[in-house]
């Protein structure tokens, strides 16, 4: 950002070199914070903090509204008392999402880098907010500040449509004419925000070279210096013959979980919504610690799926591990040149393992818990022993 | 413009056995100032120039030999009957170069033709092959003699500088004797010069071959060589494969003027240069260029230019320094000796220099050739144009045997999501059926009631 300060200051565009590839608003934003920036980025980041902190708070009570309404309705079966949700374990969810985000030590980091990933959080915070406060307005307004900064949560769009539509009691029916009344207005509602932020960067800057610097530059992953994902090494060493194949392939694969996820979470969209923030941060093409710290504090959220969690301890330990291993492999490599970039490479091929195994835990989880809810939570087979649960 | 610098490269590059072919979009620079047309042009707009360096390619046998081909009479007769391969890359420095400008082909000025000036330069080393003593002579050098002048050649002349620091003349001797004296101002500096000229008849009348020789009369105790007002240098600084800083530094030694320099900078697009680092220092204070002109890097299409108009006060040392960052390159874009490093190429620095000196105005007549190779545009400064050296530059290295296996493994990675996450949402729970066992698990159970433990 200061260098494209610079090249500003110097009267040639920012996006003429390479080195630049934020938004202009951005620009315009530092030009003016740019002396204040280690407070700029504190405050952003307990402003994410305390957007989590009211959305969950809002989120427990839909959550506890909408489980005594199944409990009046009786969908649950009998013997599931252990695991309906109390207010009372529920009180303190909120101060824990909150902890755990700002106590993080990835927040940390990416708060003393100066990393732009934390404006990047604390706008899809907000954007969680309006969409568990229920306003469509300004969630399509946030999740088009999200989407103008970096293109992936344009995949966000699914779950808040989704948690739109339970709020208002519109079921999700292919053929009701007010479901897609409502999806159209609040696409409507997006794409016309999308569309006024993106003029305003023209007017801001005078030129349309920002788009091919900032989402030709996320899409064509031109710049292959390491990161922690696994797009850096891939190209690399891609043969020349198809790497535009494999680009194509890499960016379908984080826009492709969303329609299967929404057919499936379709009456959960929060957690759909936290399955996707995780896939976004995995197989974005420049992650950072920044987006894995957002996902990250949901996980208080679902503590009480504890007791379905099968790996918990050994991906917990392999996410430590691998996080603290990066920076010694690195400076390994690239300092001491004692080790190769193979080195580094495995780190990072191990711990986006770890991260996906974490995120494919909770929902195995998530789901087992729902099929014990409405089956009853001690099952037996035909002869009385004791049954066990299969995916079949 | 962009097309006919590629196929002038490359007609060059067949022309003279170089690899010039290989400059191309990502090492042409398009110049504004430092850079004006020679000879005849109508007018001076800069986007029609063009620059490029390769800095590793090094010159060679095959490239003297069609340069040797231009000259008119070969390597035949004149002059250049001198120059043979063996001789002249066994020296510290050589260059060649091949300068085209339009000029007036007569006084009147009314038709126009293309001057085409060759110019070879090499430095010997004569003391540490000459057992101690700094006489040369041509044989020695070139292990042969002048013959004859070239019959096509309208003028033909060598010139020894015999200047004498001291004013005494019998510091060095020449033999055979010169048949004229030439005293001219070159560089700020006088100095005498010994002419031979090999189309006057006398010189050939006592012996068949011409050996110029010098013989110095008495062991030099300490030869101070006069520093030139201007030199420069410039180096890369930083530990590790990730960032770094190119210094250069720009001495002026004149005494009292100050004067302005042009400082071209080219920087290949995988140092990715950080124009808020710049920063440009002389004797502790920070100095502002009246004229920056910056264009960033464009990955693999472009390199990075920085111009700048610096002055530099008398008598000072300029530290100019700018931080970069290295960037991984793809896997084919390595050369075949990756940790060799990459060059980059040398910075030029443009400059009319105040000459000590007041000069008068050369006459062109008289010596055109000695006044294109000392040109001086006013009686009171000389342009010098100055490279620095090349830089090599480490770029971190990805492991070049792994294509497949990192294809592999990726791909695996990506699979074990796809996997569990298709594994999620096509399936949904069931209450496992006891099954009445395969085979395996009746063979099991068989063992087990021989050896009285309960079955599976």
């Amino acid at each position: 950002v200061v260098e494209g300060l610079a090249l500003l200051d110097l009267g040639v565009s920012p996006y003429s070199g390479a080195i630049f590839h934020e938004t202009p608003l951005i620009i315009y934003l530092f030009h003016f914070l740019i002396e204040y920036a280690e407070l700029v980025f504190m405050i952003t980041d307990v402003l994410t903090a305390v957007a989590l902190y009211l959305a969950i708070q809002d989120f427990n009570k839909v959550v506890f509204k909408k489980q005594k309404l199944l409990i009046e309705l009786d969908k649950y079966a009998p013997d599931v008392a252990e695991l309906i949700r109390t207010p009372m374990e529920m009180h303190y969810i909120p101060l824990k999402v909150a902890l755990f985000y700002l106590l993080n030590p990835y927040t940390v980091m990416s708060c003393v880098a100066k990393s732009t990933c934390t404006i990047n959080n604390t706008v899809i915070a907000f954007f969680i907010l309006a969409t568990i406060k229920g306003s469509a307005f300004l969630s399509a307004v946030f999740l088009a500040l999200a989407t103008y900064q970096s293109l992936y949560p344009l995949t966000l769009f699914a779950p808040a449509l989704l948690y739109l539509l339970q709020r208002q009691f519109i079921p999700v029916k292919l053929k009701s004419k007010s479901f897609w009344l409502y999806t159209m207005q609040y696409a409507a509602l997006y794409l016309c925000s999308l569309v006024v932020i993106i003029c305003l960067s023209f007017f801001l800057l005078n030129s349309w070279d920002f788009i091919p610097s900032v989402y030709g530059f996320i899409l064509s992953v031109p710049d292959l210096t390491p990161n922690i994902g696994l797009f850096w090494y891939f190209f690399a060493e891609m043969f020349e013959h198809f790497s535009l194949f494999f680009v194509c392939v890499f960016q379908i694969n984080v826009f492709f979980y969303t329609i299967p996820l929404a057919v499936k979470l379709k009456e959960h969209p929060v957690f759909f919504m936290f399955v996707q923030i995780a896939i976004i941060s995995i197989f974005k093409s420049y992650p950072t610690v920044g987006d894995i710290a957002l996902y990250m504090a949901f996980l208080p959220v679902w503590s009480h799926l504890y007791r379905f969690l099968r790996n918990i301890f050994i991906l917990s330990c392999v996410l430590i591990v691998c996080s603290l291993l990066f920076p010694v492999l690195w400076h390994l490599w690239i300092y001491a040149g004692s080790a190769n970039s193979n080195f580094y490479y495995a780190i990072t091929l191990t711990f986006n393992i770890g991260q996906i195994l974490l995120v494919s835990d909770y929902f195995y989880a998530f789901l087992r818990r729902e099929y014990y809810l409405t089956h009853g939570l001690y099952l037996t087979r035909e002869d009385g022993t004791e049954a066990m649960l299969v995916l079949k | 413009v962009d097309k006919a610098w590629k196929e002038l490269s490359n007609i060059l590059s067949g022309i003279f056995c170089a690899s010039l072919n290989f400059i191309d979009s990502t090492n042409t620079v398009t110049p504004t100032a430092s850079f004006k047309p020679l000879g005849l042009t109508n007018g001076t707009d800069h986007r029609l120039l063009r620059y490029a360096v390769l800095p590793r390619e090094i010159v060679c046998t095959e490239n003297l030999t069609p340069w040797k081909k231009l000259l008119p009479c070969g390597s035949k007769a004149g002059l250049a009957v001198l120059l043979k391969a063996e001789r002249l890359f066994h020296s510290s420095y050589h260059s060649q170069a091949v300068h085209i400008r339009p000029i007036c082909r007569d006084a009147s000025c009314l038709a126009v033709s293309w001057e085409l000036r060759q110019t070879l330069t090499v430095v010997f080393e004569t003391f540490s092959s000459g057992q101690g003593k700094k006489d040369w002579s041509l044989f020695k050098m070139f292990s042969r003699t002048l013959t004859e002048a070239c019959p096509l050649a309208s003028q033909s002349k060598i010139y020894v500088d015999v200047s004498a620091k001291d004013k005494e003349k019998e510091l060095l001797e020449v033999t055979p004797s010169p048949t004229a004296v030439h005293e001219a101002i070159v560089q700020g500096e006088k100095r005498t010069y010994a002419v031979y000229d090999l189309l006057s008849p006398s010189l050939f009348n006592t012996s068949r071959s011409l050996n110029v020789q010098l013989k110095w009369k008495r062991p030099q105790d300490s030869l101070e060589l006069s520093v030139p007002v201007l030199h420069a240098q410039r180096y890369v600084s930083g530990y590790g494969l990730q960032t770094g800083e190119i210094s250069t530094l720009i001495y002026n030694t004149h005494p009292y003027r100050a004067f302005p320099v042009i400082l071209l900078e080219t920087v290949p697009w995988y140092l990715r240069l950080y124009v808020h680092t710049l920063t440009i220092i002389t004797k502790g204070k920070e100095n502002k260029p009246s004229y920056i002109h910056y264009q960033p890097a464009q990955d693999r299409r472009r390199p990075h230019l920085l111009e700048m108009l610096i002055q530099l006060p008398a008598n000072s040392v300029t530290k100019i320094t700018i931080q970069f960052e290295r960037a991984l390159l793809k896997w084919t874009e390595y050369t075949p000796d990756p940790n060799h490093g990459f060059y980059v190429s040398p910075s030029v620095l443009s400059a009319l220099v105040p000459s000590v000196i007041a000069m008068k105005d050369a006459d062109m007549e008289q010596s055109p050739l000695f006044t294109t190779l000392f040109p001086s545009s006013d009686g009171s400064s000389y342009f010098v144009r100055l490279y620095t050296e090349p830089l090599l530059v480490n770029l971190p290295t990805p492991d070049f045997s792994m294509p497949y296996n990192v294809i592999c493994l990726t791909c695996t990675v990506v699979a074990v999501c796809y996997g569990s996450f298709y594994n999620l949402l096509t399936r949904t729970f069931h209450v496992e059926e006891p099954t009445r066992g395969g085979l395996a698990k009746r063979l099991a159970n068989i063992i087990r009631k021989f050896r009285g433990v309960p079955p599976l």
